[in-house]
C-alpha cells in the first residue's frame, strides 16, 4: 500500500520549512496544503486540537505535530536513506541540545526585533547578537553544525536564513557584518539542492513581514 | 559500558528527579553530586557552559544537559526497561507531550514566584495546561505510558508533588479532584510506583524549602 503523506503548512513558516527539507532529503512524495492562519481549516483543528498550529504531518491519516518531532518521526520511519540525526547516542543528545537551543531562543528573539521599536527593539537586537555568537561558537571551524555533513541542527536553523533580510532591514543592522560565520554557514547550506529548493526567496519573506508590521501598526 | 555515570542535581528540583527516576527504573548505578545553586561547582559550569543549570549527566566524562534530552540519551544507552514506545507514531506522541510539559510547565512556577496580575495570568495558564492534559493525555490510560509508567509520566512528575506544594504555599487550589478526575487518579497511581515513591523528595522538607525561597523572592522583588 502506498504511503499517504500530507503536510499542513504556511509558506513563510521556518518550522514548516524544516519539515519540507526533511521530506525532500528523504525523497518522500507528499501533498502540500497551504493553511490560512487567520482562517484555519477544520482539518488542521482536528489534527492539532491542542495547539492548532502548523506544521502538521499527516501520515496515512495519523497526525504528527511540532516540527522537530516531525523530523525525528520522518527519520525513524524512512530510516533506509539520508539519515537526519547521528547514530551515536551522545552525538544525538548533542544535536538535540542545540536544536532545542535554536527552538528556545532564535524565533522569540527574531520576533522581538521585527515586532517592536525603540528600547525594546534595541534590547532584542542585543539578545539576538548574543544568541548568534553562542551559535557561532558551537559551529566553530566545522563546515556544518553536524560536522562534515548537513545535520539535525543545521536543519533546525537554516530556515531562519530566509528571514535574515527581513530581520536585518527592520532591525537596522547588517547580518553579514554582525554574524559573518553564520552567513557563511548559511550560504554553504544553500549549496544543497533540497535546502535551496525549499527556502522561499528572502525578498518574498521581507514583503510578508512588512505586511504583518502594517497590521501590527508598526509601519 | 562500565564507564562511570555522574549526576549533578539538587534534591528539590523536579528536573533533577526526572533523571534519578529514569536511572533507577533502568537499574543504572550512578554517583550523585548535590549542587549549591548559589555557588555552582566548576565542574557544572564546565559541563553546561550554555545554560549553567542542573541536571547534568556526565557519562564516561561526556556531559549531556537538559533533563528530557538526558532521558532520551539514557533510553538509547540503556534500552532495558524501556521508557519510550517502539512504534514511531507512539514515539512522536510521547515527544509531543514531553514538549508540552516543557513549554507549559513553567506556568506553575510563575504562580509560585509571583503575585498580583502576573500570578493571575500564570494561574490561568496552568489551568489551561491541566485541562489539555485531562482532555487529551490520559484517555483510557492508567499512565501516560499505558499500563506502565514511561517517559511522559516522568516529564509530568512535577504535577504529582511539586504542584501540590505550590498550591499549599500560594494558597490557590488548581488541581481540584472533581474537575480533573483523570489527573487526580494518575497522581495517586504515579506516586505508588515503588521507584517513584522511594525517590520523591520529602514533602515537609519541600514545604519548608520552597516557602522560604518564595519569601526571599518576593522580598527582593519588593525591594528592587
Amino acid at each position: 500500500m502506498a504511503d499517504e503523506v500530507v503536510l499542513l503548512d504556511f509558506w513563510p513558516s521556518m518550522f514548516g520549512m524544516r519539515v519540507r527539507i526533511a521530506l525532500a532529503e528523504k525523497g518522500i512524495e507528499y501533498e502540500y496544503k497551504e493553511e490560512d492562519l487567520r482562517n484555519k481549516s477544520p482539518l488542521l483543528l482536528e489534527m492539532n486540537p491542542i495547539h492548532k498550529k502548523i506544521p502538521v504531518l499527516i501520515h496515512n491519516g495519523k497526525p504528527v505535530c511540532e516540527s522537530l518531532i516531525i523530523v525525528q518521526y520522518i527519520d525513524e520511519v524512512w530510516n533506509d536513506r539520508s539519515p537526519l540525526l547521528p547514530t551515536d547516542p551522545y552525538q544525538r543528545a548533542h544535536a538535540r541540545f542545540w536544536a532545542d537551543y535554536v527552538d528556545k531562543k532564535v524565533y522569540e528573539v527574531s520576533r522581538k526585533i521585527w515586532t517592536t521599536k525603540g528600547e525594546e527593539k534595541e534590547a532584542g537586537k542585543k539578545e539576538f547578537f548574543e544568541i548568534f555568537k553562542t551559535l557561532e561558537g558551537e559551529l566553530g571551524d566545522k563546515p556544518y553544525f553536524g560536522g562534515e555533513t548537513f545535520g539535525f541542527v543545521d536543519l533546525s536553523l537554516i530556515p531562519f536564513y530566509s528571514w535574515f533580510h527581513a530581520i536585518e532591514t527592520f532591525g537596522e543592522f547588517n547580518m553579514e557584518a554582525e554574524c559573518p560565520k553564520i552567513v557563511a554557514w548559511a550560504k554553504r547550506c544553500l549549496q544543497i539542492e533540497t535546502v535551496a529548493k525549499t527556502l522561499p526567496d528572502q525578498k518574498k519573506v521581507y514583503e510578508f513581514v512588512g505586511q504583518m508590521r502594517k497590521r501590527f501598526g508598526l509601519e | 559500558m562500565g564507564e562511570e555515570v555522574i549526576l549533578h542535581g539538587t534534591w528539590a528540583s523536579p528536573f533533577s528527579c526526572r533523571v534519578i527516576w529514569a536511572l533507577k527504573l533502568k537499574g543504572i548505578p550512578y554517583e550523585y553530586i548535590e549542587e549549591d545553586l548559589s555557588n555552582k561547582s566548576s565542574q557544572l559550569l564546565q559541563h553546561n557552559p550554555v545554560h549553567k543549570k542542573i541536571p547534568v549527566l556526565v557519562h564516561g566524562g561526556k556531559a549531556t544537559c537538559e533533563s528530557m534530552i538526558i532521558l532520551e540519551y539514557v533510553e538509547e544507552m540503556w534500552p532495558q526497561n524501556p521508557l519510550l514506545p517502539t512504534d514511531p507514531c507512539e514515539r512522536a506522541d510521547a515527544r509531543f507531550w514531553i514538549k508540552f510539559a516543557e513549554e507549559k510547565g513553567p506556568a506553575m512556577w510563575t504562580v509560585y514566584r509571583t503575585s498580583g496580575e502576573e500570578q493571575e495570568k500564570a494561574v490561568k495558564d496552568t489551568l489551561e495546561m491541566l485541562r489539555a492534559i485531562e482532555a487529551h493525555g490520559l484517555v483510557d490510560k492508567k499512565y501516560f505510558g499505558g499500563d506502565k509508567i514511561g517517559i511522559v509520566d516522568i516529564a509530568f512528575g512535577q504535577i504529582a508533588q511539586w504542584l501540590g506544594v505550590i498550591e499549599d504555599i500560594v494558597g490557590v487550589k488548581l488541581l481540584e479532584a472533581h474537575k480533573f478526575p483523570r489527573l487526580h487518579a494518575w497522581i495517586k497511581n504515579f506516586k505508588e510506583v515503588p521507584i517513584i515513591k522511594e525517590n520523591l523528595p520529602d514533602r515537609d522538607e519541600m514545604m519548608v524549602f520552597f516557602k522560604h525561597f518564595r519569601e526571599m523572592l518576593l522580598t527582593s522583588s519588593r525591594d528592587s
